[in-house]
């Protein structure tokens, strides 16, 4: 690679050789000034909590924390829609000089006289920190006063990283679901790490239910005050979005003793592999062949529906960069499945783990990194020579500068991209913007000619 | 102003480093960097991103709990090093945020100090203090633009200039108003530029810091104009980059509203006469003829519709009056951004036209819509942070201003001078007609068709 990269990077960019046993630096604090990707802690608490749809959510600090995060994610709901609006304590001057936690005491006040809350979610920002406002005492006495649940979020934004948010969400879970007794006889799974993005948790309940397990409650995907209380009584956890619920499932186990597995339902081979484990875990033989039917008939299915896209795909670069790790290891294969070989993969908040099973799944020469930037991001989909690439809202626009195709693969997303169904909208979505007749004009502005095209034309 | 004294629900604002960061990229080769924790520079990208459909690199010095305790310097530093390092700016306007406000950075004599240590010369440096406390993403974008030209504008002298100084309007809309003042013949300095830096086309190599934007060497000059023009009526004295230009300089100001509506665009050609001593073009004479036909023809249509307006104080001005003028039944006039000019001009407006509507400013949404409702509002003009108004009551909504997260092309949208002002009176018009046209017959037979039978 011929990039110059930045000093404090170097370290978190690699390039796939199976001689290089050196681990990619990831987790750390984003360098100064190299245009991360990532967000803060409080955005990292703030996408897990939000889902659940009966919560009052109310962000304590200045407008713009609650502005940029009202209503930004595609989680579903098939009851309460309270969770869709953004409350603001809207701090000013004289609130940073004063204090906020009178104005925020007043705030829950105003929501437990007007609604009647069963739980309100109250987080903590980067001024909040700074002032020393004691959120964890003004939740404990409203809760006195009030009656309610106030749960105080730790999320002051500059007290780590995206990753420390996630936690800090996963603390109050716990700490919602209290000290709840495990039942003698758990029944059903916990499935973690969902949001019920475009539907996806329905998906997979609906393919659970089909081969005879129960959902006890998702987490927090469609999930409210009293699905989550439910959390204990479950026999088994499952862990999608490992990056954000691994902690919870660790808590989970040391408190209530749920075991835990890894499952991920992003394309085909992962949401076959995932049906199959629970099944082996949870279910009895007749699960099991339950279960080896339902796979194969939607395999197959799935696989008829998608074959003309791979025809259609084959042979193409992709470049993926994505927030998890669970879901860049996901992308790959979905793309491997497709024909399509990702030359360049990376993440915002990927585990070490997480990064050797990506040096596993991708070629020698497959530039991996952590934490990247859109320097960097360009750079290497030049360099690599990448079709399509795979990200949130802020990639979007860089791909399309390069004259590159784009699938969003982020929260706001409107339709599924998980389980069976998901892939082959994966699929379709690739191909949409890959084999678009856009391509034609932009080749030919660059005086360039698409033999590919040309040939599927004729 | 709103229906809860201690909390904001649903806002009807951003904060102030956003209105920072829309300055800065309206000033060629110029990089955004944030002095405070790595969210505030990824969420103002991330919405910035989707309304323009533009990548939007800025930069954040990463602060966490050390930078906090100890002071950020050795973070605003290392950022500045690498930026200078990944986009070779010309300038870099680095804001504050809520952290480093609060933690009392003085950011300009860390840049200073940086400046010295590492010898560097070619790059100019501008520092603006925007806690997100501190105002509004409306107050932001002037108080920085503000900022700017103090940094730059540091002369007064002679030139044959004007300065023309706009609020938050679309790349689209600082187009057509390039384009006004050019058939007036007028030299001028346009600051911030956004026009192509935000709305920029596709070419075969990409630029990280796109072409385009208001030169360094223009805003420096910008104290020698004969005349200010500032698009920003409802903005204080004392955040108006105009009044800056006028105390320090002596450069006669004339503050105009956004010129939308008829009345609002005769004031800007007005004014354009005085300073080009040209009368109004032929061009201009037909589009404001065709725009007073058009005002005839949907005349009537417009009466029955029933229109809110929420956004930022000019544009919340700006749009009443354009409804006013053509006969629309004012129900709400919402500015989530505070202005203490605002509610005086729209009772102006109430007494021009003989009407009362509810007026709003410091507001949110969940106060809007409550009045949105109450007062039977068939039809919406504003962000689309209001679409839940759609979703929820079924009001049609037409997306002007910022931001709008769920439709293409609202940074080419023009709604100024008379032939943007016809763009969006036609689309508010046929708003109204369509909901007419498709449910009179259903109306009208559920009224008298099937009512008379038992």
């Amino acid at each position: 690679m011929n990039i110059n990269l930045l000093e404090e990077r170097k370290n978190s960019v690699m390039c796939n050789a199976r001689d290089d046993a050196r681990h990619i630096e990831c987790g750390k604090n984003s360098a100064a000034g190299s245009v991360s990707q990532r967000a803060c802690v409080y955005c990292g608490a703030r996408v897990v909590l939000n889902p659940i749809t009966d919560a009052y959510h109310i962000v304590h600090g200045p407008i713009g924390c609650s502005a940029y995060t009202w209503d930004i994610r595609g989680s579903l709901s098939s009851g309460s829609e309270v969770y869709r609006n953004s409350f603001s304590t809207d701090l000013r001057e004289k609130d940073i000089i004063f204090g906020g936690e009178k104005k925020l005491a007043a705030a829950i006040d105003e929501i437990a006289e007007t609604y009647s809350p069963k739980v309100i979610f109250v987080y903590s920002t980067c001024v909040v920190g700074i002032i020393g406002d004691d959120i964890d005492a003004v939740c404990k006495s409203a809760e006195e006063r009030t009656g309610v649940r106030v749960i105080p979020v730790r999320s002051t934004g500059f007290a780590g990283n995206k990753a420390s948010g996630y936690r800090a969400a996963c603390d109050a879970i716990m700490d919602l679901i209290g000290d709840a007794e495990r039942p003698e006889k758990p029944s059903g799974i916990n499935f973690l790490g969902d949001f019920n993005l475009a539907g996806e948790m329905w998906i997979v309940k609906s393919y659970l239910t089909q081969i005879g397990i129960t959902i006890n409650t998702a987490i927090t995907g469609d999930s409210s005050y009293e699905s989550l209380k439910r959390a204990p009584g479950a026999e088994l956890n499952i862990v999608q979005c490992a990056g954000s619920m691994h902690y919870l499932a660790r808590l989970m186990e040391e408190k209530f003793g749920i075991p835990f597995i890894s499952v991920s339902f992003c394309g085909v081979e992962d949401t076959s592999a995932s049906l199959r484990t629970i099944a082996k875990l949870v279910g009895d033989s007749e699960t099991i062949a339950k279960t080896e039917a339902f796979i194969t008939e939607k395999a197959e299915e799935a696989e008829r529906l998608i074959a003309p896209y791979r025809k259609r795909l084959s042979g193409k670069h992709a470049a993926i960069y994505v927030g998890g790790g669970f879901k860049a290891i996901s992308l790959i294969k979905q793309f491997n499945d497709l024909g399509i070989k990702t030359v360049v993969v990376g993440t915002q908040t990927g585990r070490e783990e997480e990064y050797e099973t990506i040096k596993s799944l991708t070629d020698e020469g497959t530039i991996i990194l952590d934490d990247s930037n859109p320097f960097e991001l360009e750079a290497f989909i030049k360099e690599k020579k990448a079709d399509i690439l795979v990200g949130g809202v802020k990639e979007r626009p860089l791909a399309y500068k390069l004259g590159v195709a784009f699938l969003d693969h982020n929260h706001e997303r409107k339709h599924p991209l998980g389980g069976f169904v998901g892939a082959l909208n994966f699929a379709e979505e690739a191909d949409l913007s890959l084999l678009s007749p856009v391509w034609r004009h932009v080749k030919k502005d660059r005086g360039e000619t698409d033999e590919k095209l040309c040939q599927l034309e004729c | 102003m709103k229906n809860f004294v201690n909390l904001n629900v649903n806002p009807c604002n951003m904060c102030m480093p956003m209105g920072a960061a829309g300055v800065f990229k309206g000033i060629e080769g110029t990089m955004v960097l944030m002095h405070g924790s790595q969210g505030c520079s990824t969420y103002i990208r991330r919405h910035i991103a989707t309304h323009y459909n533009e990548p939007i690199d800025i930069a954040s010095s990463s602060l966490n709990e050390k930078g906090t305790v100890y002071g950020g310097s050795e973070n605003l530093k290392k950022a500045l090093k690498n930026v200078i390092k990944l986009y070779g700016p010309k300038v870099i306007g680095v804001t504050t945020t809520c952290l480093a406000e609060t933690i009392g950075e003085d950011i300009r004599r860390i840049i200073d100090e940086f400046f010295l240590e590492e010898k560097i010369v070619g790059v100019e440096c501008v520092a603006v203090s925007s806690p997100g406390y501190g105002g509004s993403h409306y107050r932001g974008h002037y108080y920085t633009a503000r900022k700017v030209l103090e940094h730059f504008a540091k002369t007064g002298g002679k030139s044959d200039k004007i300065n023309v100084i706009v609020g938050c309007m679309s790349p689209g809309d600082i187009r057509h108003l390039k384009e006004i003042l050019d058939l007036y013949e007028l030299e001028y300095t346009l600051f911030p530029d956004i026009s192509e830096t935000l709305d920029g086309g596709y070419h075969r190599e990409y630029d990280r810091l796109p072409e385009g934007g208001t030169p360094v060497a223009e805003l420096k000059a910008m104290g020698k104009a004969r005349a200010t023009i500032e698009f920003g009526a409802m903005v204080s004295e004392a955040d108006s980059p105009g009044e800056y230009l006028k105390a320090a300089f002596g450069v006669p100001l004339y503050r105009l509203p956004l010129p939308v509506g008829i009345e609002h665009t005769d004031q800007l050609m007005e004014t354009l006469t005085i300073l080009s001593g040209r009368d109004m073009p032929e061009k201009l004479e037909k589009e404001r003829a065709r725009f007073l036909d058009a005002m005839i023809d949907s005349h009537k249509y417009s009466a029955e519709g029933h229109l809110s307006v929420f956004g930022d104080p000019e544009s919340v001005y700006a749009i009443t009056a354009l409804g006013l003028e053509n006969g629309f039944k004012m129900c709400v006039a919402g500015s989530g951004p505070a202005s203490e000019k605002l509610i005086p001009a729209l009772k102006a407006l109430e007494t021009e036209y003989g009407t009362v509507f509810i007026k709003l400013e410091d507001t949110d949404f969940e106060t809007i819509a409550g009045h949105v409702t109450e007062t039977g509002t068939d039809l919406l003009v504003g962000s689309s942070d209001g679409a839940f108004m759609t979703e929820k009551y079924g009001i049609p909504l037409i997306r002007t201003g910022f931001p709008v997260h769920d439709r293409i092309g609202a940074q080419r949208k023009i709604m100024i001078g008379y032939f943007g002002s016809m763009q969006l009176l036609d689309e508010m018009t046929n708003t109204v007609l369509a909901e007419k046209h498709d449910h009179f017959r259903k109306h009208l037979f559920t009224e008298y068709g099937q009512a008379k039978e038992g």
